[in-house]
């Protein structure tokens, strides 16, 4: 590959429930960013927006509805969705365009505007869509399969409900720290314990909510970032899809694939996404200082430890009863920014949201939930329908 | 008159219940001989085989249990509840050994939480999903077969 590309600004809203346009939350990111980067909006060559489904057509066309808002600039534009993972699916379109050296800088942006209560399907009597009829056959929600997975770390491992709340309770302590989360308040276990029981083992506490806001991220080429000093390189990038036979249950099937004819892949679908990062980036999880990964629940994050090569499996709920993931422990920090836990899920900015958490730690702007001397930072996530995302940044 | 029973809108074709007894419907790759369900109609979907001839078959009627919950609160639209109030239900994931696949459903009215561990086994219902005013709308469900008891 020739060269870096190296990350020259990130911006982000405060993450809430106000209901407003989700190209306001853009913007504002946007902003941000620009102005972190030090690069004026006329002078971005090329947008890359993570849609929202959401919001109507503005929402397919992000990547165009947020440089109109901007102001035209004749900017090259491209819009991207993969459900959760839409931001790192944007980021690698713009890095793409960087590293073919047909832009030297480039904008990334991602904002939502999400509607109360569990993420439901786009309306309307569509049988066709497997979204559309996990709802309607099954009952199945988001939380129904995060309880799936969650049960099975309590069958295969012993993991306990104070386990997860382990979790929460560690994340909202990171999350009291950071301005830009909606949800700031330390609890304790006993609090996500009492909470009520949503899709059993799971309470309340151990599903993130569903939040507005907007992401963005300044990315420009390795000599664009000489002159301006930029520090934060992307070392990968990493938007790989299942391999088949995936033999674990995914949002929204059914069914998994069968595995009777031809042998499941010998890394599973949540453990090949961040291998392909550390390939892409020729680092491993021993050269990280923080993680921020996608705890949709608090069992997730859990089994995230594991995906991205923090313990065996099986081994997470020790790491989380040792304080190992928690600011000031011995291993690597897992979500310093409070995580989904604290923040609620905003799809198209989250993997981005990451990103700027990541870039923030490693030069050292954390403030009060800053891991010490952190050099390398890993994001893991996944979108559903079968999207990896992972961002490897160093500096 | 009284209503017609037919599959709930989306699943029609996915399960039988005729003289065997009810089954999912799947399809077999008559070059890989990978099984789909829901079924694969026009490609294989193995990325080694390019095969495009499928024949129908039936999944196993019995199976493990993977994984399991429940959903407390009403799942929103399209789910349609099968009663009001709403009352919640059991799901459960369930490996099915011949097919070596994960396949979930609703778990049988009457049987919840309690009656449900991993690795026990449970075997295919079909049963009411909601009823309208022209139909009952019916569902393949698990159902423990051990009466479910720990």
């Amino acid at each position: 590959m020739s060269g870096d590309v190296f990350v020259l600004g990130v911006g982000m809203t405060p993450w809430g429930k106000w209901g407003r346009n989700f190209a306001e939350y853009g913007v504002e990111a946007a902003r941000e960013a620009l102005s972190d980067a030090g690069v004026a909006w006329r002078d971005i060559q090329f947008v890359a927006g993570g849609e929202t489904v959401r919001n109507g057509y503005p929402g397919y066309v992000a990547g165009a509805t947020v440089a109109q808002a901007l102001g035209w600039n004749g900017a090259r534009v491209s819009s991207s969705y993969a459900a959760c993972a839409s931001g790192a699916t944007a980021l690698a379109a713009a890095r793409a365009q960087i590293l073919a050296g047909f832009c030297d800088v480039a904008l990334v942006v991602g904002a939502d505007t999400t509607p109360k209560g569990f993420l439901a399907p786009t309306s309307g009597e569509r049988p066709d869509d497997p979204d559309w009829l996990r709802f309607r056959l099954l009952g199945a929600t988001n939380p129904t399969y995060f309880a799936l997975y969650a049960r099975r770390r309590m069958d295969l491992y012993g993991a306990t409900p104070s386990d997860f709340a382990r979790v929460k309770v560690k994340n909202s302590r990171h999350g009291a720290e950071n301005p830009r989360a909606r949800y700031r308040k330390a609890v304790t276990d006993e609090e996500v314990l009492a909470s009520p029981v949503v899709a059993d083992p799971l309470h309340l506490l151990d599903i993130c909510a569903t939040s507005d806001g907007g992401a963005a991220v300044v990315l420009c080429s390795e000599a664009y970032a000489r002159r301006t000093g930029a520090q934060v390189r992307v070392r990968a990038v990493s938007t790989v899809t299942p391999q088949f036979p995936n033999t674990v249950i995914e949002m929204p099937n059914f069914a998994t694939d069968s595995a009777a004819a031809l042998a499941p892949p010998t890394l599973s679908f949540r453990d090949s996404i961040a291998a392909a990062a550390y390939e892409e980036a020729g680092l491993g999880p021993e050269d990280l200082s923080l993680a921020e990964v996608y705890d949709l629940s608090t069992a997730l994050e859990l089994d995230w430890y594991e995906n991205i090569g923090l313990c065996k499996a099986g081994e997470a709920e020790r790491l989380a009863r040792d304080g190992d993931t928690a600011l000031g422990g011995r291993g690597v920090t897992v979500n310093p920014s409070g995580g989904l836990a604290c923040f609620g899920e905003a799809v198209p900015a989250q993997a981005l949201a990451q990103v700027c958490e990541v870039t923030w730690q490693l030069r050292g702007q954390a403030g009060a939930r800053q891991v010490a001397d952190a050099r390398v930072g890993i994001t893991a996530n996944q979108g559903l329908f079968g999207h990896g995302s992972s961002v490897i940044l160093s500096r | 008159m009284p209503k017609t029973r037919i599959p709930a809108v989306g699943s029609e074709g996915w399960f039988t219940e005729d003289g065997e007894g009810p089954a999912l419907l799947g399809t077999r790759c008559t070059t890989c001989g990978t099984v789909f369900f829901p079924k694969a109609g026009f490609f294989c979907r193995n990325p080694d085989c390019d095969g495009s001839d499928f024949e129908e078959v039936r999944l196993s009627r019995r199976g493990t249990v993977w994984s399991y919950t429940d959903a407390r609160y009403q799942p929103p639209p399209p789910f349609v509840s099968a009663s009001d109030p709403y009352q919640p239900f059991a799901i459960a994931a369930v490996q099915l050994a011949d097919e070596n696949m994960v396949v979930l459903g609703q778990v049988a009215s009457g049987f919840g939480l309690d009656d449900l561990r991993v690795g026990a086994e449970v075997e295919l219902v079909v049963e009411p999903l909601f009823e309208d005013d022209e139909s009952v709308q019916v569902i393949w469900k698990w159902k423990p077969t051990d009466g479910g008891r720990r």
